[in-house]
């Protein structure tokens, strides 16, 4: 028990000191626990010495991370995936094998050993590359989809991967045959329980949980849930983290999926961090270090042979260059399951112990090598193709119309369709070339192009506009653009977007005539419609809502006054404008009060 | 016209206007004890166009589907509240209710249900306001008689704010009991809409 406790308080304790340095540092969170595994592992400190079961515990935290992601995913949603988790899934693991089987032998290796070797470093690890693409909100891009479709499909994979390994033997083992079709018909079993069980039982059981109105025990059934269905895809030989998904998707349209999520989502963040922090402690230094060239090279080959069947994908999938990079990086490493398959292959007699420990370190060394790609991707390589994208701009045909529309995302779009619906001509310039082609194709004219740059806006016209919407994202971008506006235009009149009150604050000290702050309108609509829902008639909530904003403007430009004052000095005038606002509504209502009494009944 | 039976109710819209009403005493109570008859519909401006921005496709729909208007709302400063000389504005629009080609309200019927806050000896010629209701009313009974309908004679509460408890409570009733019992325009005998000569619509 004792044991226990230590262990649990190193963990904690080097997590909590290991990630904030990391993510403060830019390097993000799987880094910062890899780092964390690696102090306190058998080649740092030495607190922790079991390395192969903390691995093994906190392989759980990949089934939950399936598993949530599962939720997110309904049987329809995945069935449209089809295609991208067949095709890319397909391309990328019979591509990756080849390659690495074609290195093994080149290593002088037998090909039992390499195929087996390239079998399972062509697996990536589906924590490693979701946490990124989940932590930044990726999944939902092109790139983030196919990445996605592939480790899914990896999951999947895995399964003939493990019935395969046996057929590698020549020896005594071959009779084990027989196993597969004993294998496939208990696997086969094992996914007919899980979607019955996900379609028919969980109902019922979560409701009579839900019933009893005990939180706790709905997180136990949440958790053993999952864990059942662990245990039941393990004795079917299957894998765990698929069994979850599966689950997942099942839930996916059950009225209890945010309960679900929000239930599991600590135990998956903390296990996926004991995970991490189980790889970086599991690299084996001494033979890094008795080795290192070797190694080193093999982690090198690894990622070089896996990012160019990759690229090779991304090309065929038509993913854009900005996007390209990030998607090699995140599954150029090896992953979780080559450590149960090669020991599988050991077990099997297809792989001697010491190419198991050599594969090992190469598979572990490059999974820590992913998060750091990803950095340099985000440091190096992006910026370029977010700014020279292999995209040329378009030159803008000076049409002489009134209005240029800079940003043409969420909100410039309205700001346009209004100005279009009253015939008014607008030159478009946005620079997300995604969102141009998807656009062009209902018919808006859009110039591809970054706004900020002089020669552009020359070329849209702004010599002859008389308005300039800058309703771009980027706040550095949007205050840019005024600077050069007024600079080069002064006659356009800016109409700016502001994203949050500092932005305000910077359009308001360059004196732009006219700007919105993009969420204080419906916000305040919403609150409106708070008053009516309580029953205020909905004049009155309007004429309160329209005081609100008539107060809210004149403290914006108190505020603005003393904005670059101390904060104490800005809290004290919120306050005081709060109490200002209450005081004259207050005031208001008795004035109209007091007009009854007058008789205007 | 001679098929209707006598019994037959007319359709009646009440455009109710009043920017307060939670601050009402009367209209508030004359508005909530007339919602409910089966051949009234109750229309709150106030409470449907907040904005004053007011659809005008949709308000027009709903006067085809009725006989009778009834404009109930205070008076405000010797006239109506705002949005309702918003909604007369935008919706008894030229070519619809009046001008060339606009019929759409013809043989309809028009008519108030208005309080006063000053008492009724104000509204007369040697009162202090130096005029009568039907006076006071005239722009409202002469925009009826451009859109080609009857204007009735006015359902009135004076000096609303001196009312007693009592007073406001038979008031109200004597209000649905005033829709109750309204007669269908078409069987009105001598209801004849006044002309008004055809150049001048």
């Amino acid at each position: 028990m004792d044991g226990l406790l230590l262990n649990a308080v190193i963990y904690l304790a080097a997590a909590v000191i290991a990630v904030p340095i990391a993510k403060r540092l830019g390097l993000g969170s799987v880094l910062g626990y890899l780092i964390a595994g690696v102090v306190i592992g058998p080649w740092g400190l030495k607190l922790i010495t079991d390395v192969e079961a903390i691995l093994h515990f906190s392989e759980f935290g990949v089934v939950l991370l399936l598993f949530v992601i599962g939720l997110e995913l309904n049987p329809r949603r995945l069935w449209q995936m089809r295609w991208p988790i067949l095709g890319l899934g397909g391309g990328q693991v019979a591509g990756s094998t080849l390659a690495l089987t074609a290195l093994g032998i080149l290593l002088g290796w037998p090909w039992p050993v390499a195929l087996a070797a390239g079998l399972g470093l062509s697996l990536s690890s589906t924590a490693i590359a979701l946490q990124p693409l989940t932590e930044r909100n990726l999944l939902t891009t092109p790139g983030g989809r196919s990445a996605f479709s592939i480790l899914l499909f990896q999951d999947i994979a895995v399964i003939p991967m493990l019935a395969l390994l046996p057929l590698l033997t020549f020896g005594p083992l071959a009779a084990e045959q027989g196993e597969g079709w004993v294998g496939a018909a208990k696997a086969v079993a094992a996914i007919g329980i899980i979607i019955f069980g996900g379609r028919f039982l969980t109902r019922p059981l979560f409701r009579m949980v839900a019933d009893t109105n005990l939180r706790e025990i709905f997180t136990a059934v949440a958790l053993l849930l999952v864990m059942g269905i662990a245990l039941l895809m393990q004795l079917a030989g299957l894998s765990m983290a698929l069994g979850a998904f599966l689950a997942g998707v099942l839930l996916a349209e059950s009225e209890y999926r945010h309960e679900l999520e929000t239930d599991i989502e600590p135990f998956k963040g903390l296990l996926l961090g004991l995970f991490f922090t189980a790889v970086g402690m599991s690299v084996d230094f001494g033979l890094l270090l008795s080795q290192p060239v070797r190694v080193l090279a093999m982690v090198l080959g690894l990622i070089v042979a896996k990012a160019i069947v990759l690229l090779a994908i991304a090309r065929f999938a038509r993913l854009q260059w900005s996007q390209t990079w990030l998607f090699v990086f995140l599954l150029a490493q090896g992953g979780e399951f080559a450590f149960v398959l090669f020991g599988s292959a050991a077990s099997f007699g297809i792989m001697d112990a010491e190419t198991v420990a050599l594969l090992t370190v190469v598979v572990a060394l490059s999974m820590a090598t992913a998060p750091l790609l990803v950095v340099l991707n985000d440091r190096l390589i992006e910026p370029r193709f977010v700014q020279v994208s292999d995209r040329p701009h378009d030159i803008p045909e000076d049409e002489g119309n009134p209005v240029i529309v800079a940003g043409f995302g969420r909100f410039g779009q309205i700001v346009v369709r209004l100005l279009y619906a009253n015939r008014i001509g607008v030159t478009i310039l946005d620079h997300d070339s995604e969102i141009i082609d998807t656009l062009r194709r209902f018919d808006f004219k859009v110039f591809y192009g970054d706004a900020t740059r002089l020669d552009l806006l020359e070329a849209a016209g702004a010599a002859k506009a008389k308005v300039l919407v800058v309703a771009v994202d980027s706040q550095e971008a949007s205050l840019q653009l005024v600077d050069l506006a007024q600079k080069h235009f002064p006659h356009l009149k800016v109409i700016a977007r502001a994203r949050d009150l500092p932005h305000a604050m910077e359009l308001m000290n360059r004196k732009v005539p006219v700007i919105e702050r993009e969420t204080f309108r419906s916000a305040l609509h919403l609150g409106e419609e708070t008053l009516k829902a309580l029953g205020q008639p909905a004049y009155a909530a309007r004429q309160k809502a329209l005081m609100f904003r008539q107060h809210n403007q004149a403290l914006l430009e108190q505020l603005h006054a003393h904005w670059d004052e101390d904060m104490d000095k800005r809290v004290t005038l919120q306050r005081q404008a709060r109490a200002r606002l209450q005081q004259n509504l207050e005031a208001d209502e008795k004035a109209q009060e007091a007009a009854r009494g007058l008789g205007w009944d | 016209m001679t098929d209707l039976q006598d019994t037959e109710k007319p359709k009646i819209l009440v455009l109710f206007a009043h920017p307060y009403p939670h601050l009402s005493r009367v209209n508030h109570a004359m508005a909530d004890a007339v919602r409910d008859l089966p051949h009234v519909t109750l229309h709150d401006l106030y409470e449907t166009y907040p904005d004053f921005h007011i659809d005008v496709k949709r308000e027009q729909a709903l006067l085809d589907k009725h006989d009778v208007v009834v404009m109930q709302h205070p008076i405000y400063w010797y006239s109506c509240p705002s949005l309702l000389k918003e909604w007369m504005d935008s919706v008894l629009e030229y070519g619809w209710a009046y001008g060339s080609g606009g019929v759409a309200l013809q043989g309809k019927e028009l008519a108030q249900a208005v309080s006063t806050g000053g008492p009724d000896d104000a509204y007369r010629a040697d009162g202090y306001n130096g005029m009568t209701m039907a006076e006071l009313l005239r722009p409202f009974e002469r925009s009826a008689a451009l859109c080609g309908m009857t204007y009735r004679t006015p359902f009135l509460l004076q000096g609303a704010r001196l009312k007693k408890p009592a007073e406001v409570t038979a008031h109200v009733a004597a209000y649905r009991q005033w829709l109750t019992d309204y007669p269908h325009p078409k069987l009105c005998p001598g209801c004849d809409v006044p002309t008004v000569p055809a150049t001048d619509r």
